[in-house]
């Protein structure tokens, strides 16, 4: 393959790929996300394989994530535009006869809502999908993240061409104009930083992308660089060329093994064709990209942590009175974006920033990927436009909480960010609306909460989670969390003391005060922002040793409901300590009654898991096995 | 499995050209070895001229890496978020007490290390347990506790069929 050299063989060669795939008349795209893999999508590539060996007229495509996690794996056919869902190696052959031979739709296969509810065949109609708008995820199950062939049928690589031929600081003001803002959680004006790091003093710049996605509950970042890793290099080249940057790094999580295997493979592309390497499209330019591996520290997801990690040093943060466009990487000016922004950055130069601005809100233009998952219906990866309702994504998109629970909370922003009730379902989401809420956007983790949550538990397991992660380099954020975890630990016991509340807010504003990096600054705001919206479940832990979310194990009792049990003994075979006798003379259908030993017990759900009856029933605060016999019907 | 210097170069020569690329050599030494042997520290730190308080920093800094070696399964829970609220607390709460898994540690049969995780990025079919490399998803305890009986009891059946 010779080099590309001009942006005129550019678009020559995008209009050849282009018409190589327009020889496919059908298109089979398998999501190949890790969640559909993890359901099974590699026993289904095999069996497609298998039965459409030797056949020309079907381009198979093992995709990145399409999104709809929940009723994956997923399969696509176009030009038939179907959605085929949960599929199974079996349903391959019928879906090459069927849909692929003859053009027909299989009933069976598509997503129904709710139980016998309405039958959706296309994309565009699923409400899942129906309510995003799709801009970094566009391409995601249209192209093959191994081909850059692929990408460049889609216009890849346009907006360097064209970026190329602007000056830097023409596509230094583009950016700045569509005011893009860092999609990794800080929300600061990427103009602004791209700008600062050009305009400082040093001899190198470098130009880096943060993937060390490391809070809980999200994988943006990863569907990004694995669904369509070009985008990214595309974007770290315009910034390369827009800020004079002299060499690139990509910081991959250790946990992302198949992210930094498409990320290696792409760049290995870019390089072939020539939009890495010496005199990019004849520019002039000279950049590469460098693939870091992080270890596994959330703390190296901070900018100044996440340099010393690419020196090959420990990840801890230092204090920030010198910013790291000035002093980053080898205390060398550097320019730090996470994946999602470097990805926005073609569209940008291919639609303008008019475009950009056109979607979302005045001061968060554009849109946001979110990966929403917990309590709720529909988990997945979703893109929709800044200013939508978190009622909107939660119950239109998200198809409401799980099993017709009630919702309780929302959690933005991963550990840094905080839990939203209810009455904040109406607020819509952008980076100063959900700051001034008491959580933060963070970098897009959305984690639903039903009523058999307990928001006491989730700051208990965010502090923990914090703790473990603290690099323990300042103080504050080292001993302030030990100290506010214990507080919690206690009150999750049922052994809080009033005051207990009035302590968390006095340490948590002196951790957030005092500490040096944005880890420890933003650390206490779980505990904070639940104490805020959520008084009375910490009050009913604390006074009444009850637990709302019937989850802290200390304040819950397992019993059997005597008017649901079979007496089938599931439970009792699967109970660790033994647990669960039947009860003599207690005659049910299938059995004898059976009753847990309360004192027995170690509250283990398993079982609670088995029981056909849903006839286990969980009690807040606990009580002994003889006083819920006597007083089951008042507790019923 | 002994460790020698040419094997430990094998691992580096391709990607590891000076003191920079510390981390990257020491993840190569533990996806093969699966924990970080001394001796090959010893190499790295005479190849890439670093001293060895440095190397141990980093071991110890980063969760990836072990000192001593780890179990015949790895197991791993993923504690995310989204597999917290769905109960991952719950299993690992049981793995403990039925089996004698704690996170970070490898069972004194050399059979099992537990590693927590956080977040593989799978959230829908959480939680999730994978067993040597294999996601497993929507666990409970029930499954948990099956998987681990298993395997215990393959390597007493394959011991006897050794012996």
């Amino acid at each position: 393959m010779p080099k590309i050299e001009t942006a005129e063989q550019v678009k020559r060669f995008q209009e050849r790929c282009k018409s190589a795939l327009d020889r496919f008349p059908i298109v089979v795209s398998l999501c190949n996300g890790t969640a559909c893999c993890a359901m099974g999508a590699k026993e289904l590539a095999a069996a497609f394989e298998k039965e459409l060996a030797g056949d020309e007229s079907v381009k198979f495509i093992k995709s990145g994530c399409h999104g709809f996690c929940e009723v994956g794996p997923l399969v696509v056919v176009r030009p038939l535009d179907v959605v085929y869902q949960r599929v199974k190696p079996d349903d391959v052959p019928e879906i090459v006869d069927r849909s692929l031979r003859h053009n027909e739709v299989i009933d069976r296969l598509l997503y129904r809502f709710g139980d016998g509810g309405k039958v959706f065949a296309k994309e565009g109609e699923i409400p899942f999908y129906r309510n995003q708008s799709k801009v970094v995820l566009a391409l995601n199950s249209l192209i093959d993240p191994y081909s850059i062939d692929d990408y460049l049928a889609y216009g890849g690589y346009s907006a360097l061409a064209r970026a190329l031929e602007m000056t830097p600081d023409a596509v230094l003001k583009e950016i700045a104009d569509a005011n893009l803002r860092g999609r990794g959680g800080g929300g600061f004006d990427a103009g602004r930083k791209w700008n600062s790091c050009r305009t400082a003093a040093g001899e190198r710049r470098h130009i880096v992308c943060n993937a060390d996605e490391g809070d809980p509950g999200a994988f943006m970042d990863e569907s990004i660089l694995e669904g369509n890793p070009h985008s990214v290099i595309e974007g770290m080249v315009i910034g390369a060329w827009a800020i004079g940057g002299d060499d690139g790094f990509i910081y991959i999580r250790n946990e992302y093994p198949r992210a930094l295997k498409a990320f290696g493979n792409a760049l290995k592309q870019a390089r072939e064709y020539g939009f890495l390497g010496e005199n990019i499209l004849s520019s002039g330019l000279d950049f590469d990209i460098k693939v870091s591996r992080g270890g596994g520290a959330f703390v190296c997801g901070e900018s100044s942590a996440l340099f010393r990690s690419l020196e090959g040093e420990v990840g801890e943060p230092r204090a920030k009175y010198v910013h790291s466009v000035e002093r980053g990487y080898r205390d060398e000016p550097t320019n730090l974006n996470n994946v999602e922004t470097w990805a926005n950055v073609p569209h940008i130069i291919n639609r303008g920033a008019e475009w950009f601005r056109s979607t979302g809100t005045k001061d968060s233009p554009g849109t946001k990927v979110f990966s929403l998952v917990g309590k709720v219906e529909n988990t997945g990866l979703i893109e929709v436009p800044m200013g939508i309702t978190l009622r909107e994504i939660i119950f239109d998109i998200g198809g409401g909480i799980k099993g017709g629970k009630n919702f309780k909370a929302v959690q933005t922003g991963g550990p840094s960010g905080g839990c939203l009730p209810a009455s904040s379902l109406d607020l819509p989401v952008d980076f100063d609306v959900l700051t001034r809420a008491g959580s933060m956007m963070g970098s897009g983790g959305m984690i639903v909460m039903d009523e058999e949550t307990c928001v006491v538990d989730v700051a208990k397991y965010f502090t923990d989670f914090l703790i473990e992660e603290s690099c323990g380099k300042c103080l504050p954020c080292r001993e302030g969390l030990m100290h506010m975890s214990g507080i919690l630990h206690r009150i999750t016991e049922g052994k809080g003391k009033p005051e207990d509340l009035r302590r968390l807010v006095k340490l948590g504003d002196a951790v957030a005060a005092a500490s040096l990096c944005g880890l420890g600054v933003s650390a206490p705001n779980p505990v904070l922002s639940s104490i805020r919206y959520f008084e009375d479940e910490y009050l009913a832990h604390i006074n009444e040793h009850r637990c709302p979310g019937s989850v802290c194990s200390a304040l819950i009792s397992y019993h059997i409901d005597p008017a649901m049990c079979t007496g089938c003994g599931t439970c009792e075979k699967v109970c660790p300590v033994d647990a669960i006798k039947p009860v003599p003379d207690e005659e049910r259908k299938d059995g004898l009654l059976r009753e847990i030993d309360a004192d027995v017990c170690e509250k283990c759900s398993a079982c609670k898991e088995v029981c056909p009856e849903e006839a286990i029933v969980v009690e807040s605060p606990a009580v002994t096995t003889e006083h819920y016999r006597e007083n089951v019907t008042e507790m019923r | 499995m002994a460790v020698t210097d040419q094997q430990v170069e094998e691992l580096l020569k391709d990607w590891v050209h000076d003191s920079e690329d510390l981390i990257t050599a020491m993840l190569a030494v533990q996806e093969k070895y699966n924990w970080l042997p001394p001796e090959a520290l010893d190499y790295v730190s005479r190849r890439l001229n670093v001293r060895k308080p440095r190397i141990y920093h980093i071991a110890t800094f980063y969760k990836v890496f072990s000192l001593v070696p780890r179990g015949k399964h790895i197991l791993q829970l993923c504690m995310g978020t989204a597999c917290h609220v769905r109960g991952a607390k719950l299993i690992a709460d049981a793995m403990a007490r039925q089996h004698g898994l704690q996170f970070g540690k490898t069972t004194d049969d050399g059979l099992f290390t537990l590693e927590r995780v956080n977040c593989l990025g799978a959230c829908a079919i959480g939680p999730i347990l994978v067993v040597d490399g294999e996601y497993k998803g929507n666990m409970t305890t029930n499954r948990a506790n099956a998987i681990i009986k298993r395997l215990k009891r393959e390597e007493t059946s394959g011991e006897g069929g050794n012996a």
